[in-house]
């Protein structure tokens, strides 16, 4: 019962549209996902050229001009020690996105690889390697990456890397589900029918059929990171102060919940919005499958 | 539903109104901002007691028109025009709770697949009891006592051990008769029957359209009976309306119709339509030499981890000579579709040989297998999934090419591209992706793909069984063709007698994994050795109607 | 039927096994040695030879394959061991933290269903509307909620703007509704999600336009025919909800600065202290694998069609 085939605590919804027209589909979703891809390139300006976007230090606060409300001068308005909130949040989308990719690229690489493995191979091989994944799965999200920050240290790399492995169940068992089904199905039997050797069949048909939703998944993974990271930057495992870390943001705001509500509310929903984008964008890969 | 429609009026007297009217109906689906219009004006009547046969293929707007009857459309789609009249009273525009009160008591249904329409999780006693509870027929040991008495009419029985019984546990024709007794609970006027009997083995259908034809008359019922099968509405329906595309191309009593088609459509469903043809046997092979030859083939399954088996073909033999057509028929789980993949390499028989042009493939393995699959290509049955969604209908013909020809990108784009112009597909097509094509196309694109190798023995696994009858008219010719033409060996497997009549050269009855009757069609239809055979070939639906010319 | 119970439950036992070993060897045989982190503090003034006593009397100077076994023991026997930097059982430890976070998350999981039965039946409600779509679009809006902030903006919006819920000093039943509420909204949506795309899928089905064609109603098909369908396959995500649930409330503690699992952890992490670590990780990965086994032996109960002999449902 519990061998459920697609990934359980999945953010969007495309079946419930399956049967609908793509074409259809694709209009109506038009402008919420060129919104999502908007967000998405102005994180990704903003990590690589933060200064672009704001003239203020993320780092060093100016005297006199600490707790400032929101206004024309401060636009997020500044925390504590008079620092910019805008440019803190702006020069954070680096360790954000960062270690997002860190992440991602972790459980991609080492869960698609996984399943691929155990899914093309089957047998043994893949009872061991759904049984690790099973494993994996068994122990709670946030419990397995601490048990792999006590063993790596903290910052924002070894944080990454450790929301990474726990991705790699999930990335694991999608690759291996996507690979078994689209082996079982008839134009993979007819390529074999038609001569294809193993390799063929497996460069021109199962792949390119199964990585679809591992690609989808993987920018599903993507917000999924953004938000696992900021908790544990939030609880103060990722970098250390005064890294402009999201999370990080977050808990610091909530010294002054009281005066400054800016403070934890702007780095939010820059947070949220983020992992919004990576929603739509995934249900999008998975909607234009065929 | 009965075959002797003449002792009926079949003009209603003027005075009377009929049960069911509609007039002008025009219904369309809302898709994105678009409307889709699916039924576009159709008129036509049902009186008292009648049965009228919307016939029509895929697309042609029957089953919506079954739907706005029952008030039942999906989600998006709406009656845009004309009326829907009961008795005289436009319903078309009722509200679903004023709907409520007449579905299942005035119109009932029976659907399409009774594999799906029963709650998997109630048990049966408890569905049929429902239709009773809503319309509060009467209290809870009247209904108890009413729902065993309608198994008990319907055939099931002890109809006690049934009611207590869950759909998965009951076989595909007896779910059906489950739904034929919810439909005549409550002796409704109409009953609408979409497609009962398509989804059951022909020797189930016949039962249960008997089945339903000796209820209605009991109740004096009429039905509109919603088919795609020319043979069955001509068994058993007073009148006909035949739509395409969402119009009616002609309507009038059955006798007439098949007699005299006034449209070209109807004369060309006629003309395709395997049940309604006369036999035409084709002479045999001048040659001797067998193409294929099947000795003793014998598979078994393994069942549900555990070491029992379950052996689902039975000492299996027949020879097929070259340049003819093999058919193997039976119902579903009869074997046959183990045999013709056990024939096509993919299976390992249990025991037995399979020699395709004089080389034993069940001794082959690894590259020797790869090597002979040049020889024999399988089609299957259907077009949607055997393409790969993500290649082009270039690349796909192609693909056996590269597994085994080193020749250049030019010779080998030739070569598709008169493979394309030989199956009848239009070089437009060439880019275009499996899902931008229709069914029949796709299947002229897997025979294209299966004969680009220049194999000898071509295996059809019910390779036109989901296309429409106009459709599979086209691909048998164009099979027919080819196999003139290149000298191809067919093993065709099908459910379906009547194609087979018209098809083959020799045919392999099966049934329960054994084979039942064997030799050339002639003979095997005409003079069957099992009582099963002869079963099988007299539920063939449109024997009792007027031949067509 | 008896052999499909064996292999779940050894497939149950297997992965427990692993858990245990993975902690054991990640958490216990590798550095971060808990005691030397706490005895090498040059305050404390210890020799080498004194902090090697330590180790020996805590057994750290054994064959790792020795220690295993020992630990193994313990575990089976409800033993976890000693936490190095308090200096107190596990097993204490364990039974002071535990009851306020399965508290929580219990609490939790009831407002979640709550909400997500709601969403799900609103959903349904506005059947072709744009409001419909709007409802369904609350689940992916909930599940991107950072726990954490989640909470900091419940605290800001009822403590402090609108003074509903007192910060100092409130009581038992005030002091859990904001917690309860911040776990319950992400935990909400994946059930929200399965559920909205159950109904959707089951209103689809063939079976629903005969129980139309019967004469009910909408209202009628939704309670007798899709609701059961629709809610039995959440069940199959009991286990990994439990998960979240465990995770989220964690989080939340930190947040609201309740004790409970959450506090133990994170002062587990800090000071390397692996032995609650790995008891905390094995306990709850057992949680996990005694829900996905009571849900895989209750499932046939409730769908007919699985308690079936193979093979009969041909």
């Amino acid at each position: 019962m519990t061998d459920t085939t697609a990934p359980i605590l999945q953010r969007t919804d495309g079946a419930v549209a399956g049967n609908r027209p793509w074409r259809t589909r694709l209009r109506r979703l038009q402008p919420g996902l060129a919104l999502a891809w908007l967000v998405v390139a102005v994180v990704l300006a903003w990590s690589i050229a933060p200064d672009l976007f704001t003239s203020y230090s993320p780092v060093d606060g100016v005297a006199g001009q600490q707790l400032r409300p929101p206004g024309a001068e401060h636009w997020l308005g500044t925390d504590g020690l008079g620092r910019d909130l805008y440019a803190r949040i702006v020069h954070g989308a680096r360790h954000s996105l960062t270690g997002a990719v860190v992440a991602v690229t972790v459980g991609l690489l080492l869960g698609t690889t996984l399943g691929l493995i155990a899914g093309a191979r089957g047998g043994w091989l893949d009872a061991a390697v759904m049984r690790l994944v099973d494993t994996l799965l068994a122990i709670p999200s946030l419990l397995l990456s601490l048990s792999i920050i006590v063993l790596l240290g903290f910052g924002t790399i070894n944080v990454a890397v450790a929301v990474g492995v726990v991705s790699v169940a999930r990335f694991a068992r999608l690759a291996r589900s996507e690979v078994v089904r689209v082996r079982r199905s008839e134009y993979v039997e007819a390529a074999f029918g038609s001569g294809g050797s193993f390799i063929a069949v497996l460069w021109r048909h199962i792949l390119p059929n199964s990585l679809t939703s591992v690609i989808a998944l993987a920018a599903l993974q993507f917000g999924s990171a953004i938000l696992a990271l900021s908790t544990l930057g939030f609880l103060g495992y990722g970098a250390p102060p005064p890294t402009p870390e999201w999370g990080l943001l977050i808990a610091e705001g909530r010294n002054y919940l009281s005066r400054a509500w800016w403070l934890t509310a702007a780095p939010g929903v820059v947070v949220v919005v983020a992992v919004l984008a990576a929603d739509r964008i995934s249900t999008s890969i998975g909607r234009t499958e065929p | 539903m009965s075959a002797r429609h003449s002792e009926r009026s079949e003009e209603s007297p003027a005075n009377s109104v009929p049960l069911l009217e509609i007039d002008d109906l025009a219904v369309a689906y809302k898709v994105g901002d678009a409307e889709h219009r699916v039924v576009r004006g159709i008129s036509f009547h049902v009186d008292p007691g009648e049965v009228v046969a919307l016939v029509g293929e895929s697309g042609s707007g029957k089953t919506t028109t079954a739907q706005a009857v029952l008030g039942l459309l999906a989600g998006n789609g709406r009656v845009h025009g004309g009326a829907i009249r009961l008795k005289g009273t436009d319903i078309a525009a009722w509200s679903q709770r004023r709907l409520d009160r007449v579905r299942g008591a005035v119109i009932s249904l029976i659907p399409q697949d009774p594999g799906s329409s029963l709650n998997p999780v109630r048990t049966i006693g408890a569905q049929l009891a429902e239709i009773l509870q809503i319309h509060r027929w009467g209290d809870r040991r009247a209904i108890q006592a009413r729902v065993l008495e309608l198994l008990t009419r319907v055939g099931l029985t002890p109809a006690e051990l049934r009611a207590g019984q869950y759909p998965h546990e009951l076989s595909g024709g007896m779910r059906q008769r489950v739904l034929i007794a919810i439909a005549v609970a409550l002796k409704p006027d109409l009953i609408v029957a979409d497609e009962p009997t398509s989804a059951l083995d022909v020797t189930v259908q016949r039962r249960i359209l008997d089945l339903i034809d000796e209820l209605r008359r009991e109740n004096g019922t009429s039905v509109l009976l919603v088919t795609h099968d020319l043979g069955v509405a001509a068994d058993r329906a007073d009148r006909l309306v035949v739509l395409r595309d969402g119009a009616i191309q002609e309507q009038g009593p059955v006798r007439d119709i098949l007699v005299g088609p006034k449209s070209a459509y109807t004369r060309q469903l006629l003309a395709d339509a395997p049940s309604l043809q006369t036999a035409r046997h084709r002479t045999a092979a001048a040659t001797t030499e067998a193409a294929i030859v099947v000795e003793s083939l014998t598979h078994d399954y393994p069942v549900g981890g555990s070491r029992a088996r379950f052996r689902a073909v039975d000492d299996m033999s027949f020879r097929v000579l070259r340049g003819t057509t093999h058919a193997i028929v039976g119902e579903s789980g009869s074997g046959k579709t183990t045999t013709a993949r056990a024939v096509a390499g993919f299976l390992k028989p249990t025991s037995g040989r399979v020699v395709i042009e004089g080389i034993d493939m069940t001794t082959l393995r690894g590259e020797a297998l790869r090597q002979f699959r040049r020889k024999i290509q399988l089609v299957y049955q259907n077009p949607f999934g055997s393409l790969d969604p993500r290649q082009s209908i270039a690349e796909i013909i192609a693909e056996p090419l590269l597994n085994f020809e080193p020749i250049n990108r030019t010779e080998r784009a030739r070569k598709v591209r008169d493979m394309m112009g030989r199956v009848g597909l239009p070089e437009s097509f060439l880019t275009r992706r499996p899902q931008a094509l229709s069914g029949g196309q796709r299947q002229r694109v897997a025979i294209a793909r299966a004969l680009v190798l220049d194999p000898r023995v071509l295996v059809l696994d019910e390779a036109v069984s989901a296309l429409d009858v106009t459709v599979q008219a086209q691909i048998l010719a164009l099979l027919d063709e080819l196999q003139q033409a290149l000298g191809l060996t067919y093993l065709f497997i099908s459910h379906d007698l009547a194609l087979v009549r018209q098809i083959a050269d020799t045919v392999s009855v099966m049934h329960g994994g054994r084979q039942v009757d064997a030799g050339p069609v002639a003979t095997v239809f005409e003079n069957p050795d099992s009582s099963f055979t002869r079963e099988l070939i007299d539920a063939i639906p449109g024997k009792r109607m007027p031949v067509a010319a | 039927m008896l052999n499909y119970l064996l292999g779940r439950l050894g497939q149950a036992l297997l992965i427990l096994a692993i858990t245990f070993t993975a902690a054991f060897l990640l958490l216990q045989a590798l550095p971060g040695d808990a005691i030397l982190i706490k005895f090498m503090n040059p305050e404390l003034g210890l020799t080498a030879d004194q902090i090697a006593d330590i180790r020996a009397s805590y057994g750290a100077d054994r064959p790792i394959w020795e220690q295993y076994a020992h630990t193994l023991g313990n575990f089976l026997t409800g033993n976890f061991g000693y936490s190095i930097q308090a200096g107190v059982p596990v097993r204490d430890r364990l039974l002071v933290s535990l009851p306020p976070t399965f508290q929580l998350a219990g609490l939790g999981f009831l407002a979640a269903a709550i909400l997500a039965v709601a969403i799900a039946v609103l959903s349904t409600a506005f059947a072709w509307s744009w409001l419909r779509t709007v409802v369904q679009s609350i689940p992916s809006l909930f599940i991107s909620l950072p726990v954490f902030w989640l909470g900091i903006m419940l605290i800001q919006l009822f403590s402090f703007q609108l003074n509903l819920v007192s910060v100092i000093s409130p009581g038992p039943v005030e002091r859990l509704v904001l917690p309860v509420l911040t776990l319950a909204i992400p935990i909400s949506a994946p059930l929200a999600q399965i559920l909205i795309r159950n109904i959707d899928a089951v209103l689809a089905q063939p079976f629903v336009a005969v129980a139309r064609a019967k004469g009910a109603s909408r209202q009628w098909v939704l309670w007798k025919h899709v609701a059961r369908n629709a809610v039995l396959p959440t069940l199959t995500i009991a286990g990994v909800l439990f998960g979240e649930l465990l995770a989220g409330a964690v989080v939340t503690e930190a947040v609201f600065g309740l004790n409970g699992l959450g506090s133990l952890t994170y002062k587990a992490v800090d000071s390397h202290d692996t032995g609650v670590l790995q008891a905390i990780v094995v306990i709850s990965a057992a949680t996990f694998v005694i829900i996905n086994l009571i849900v895989d032996l209750l499932y046939p109960v409730f769908d007919p069609r699985l308690g079936a002999r193979p093979g009969a449902s041909t």
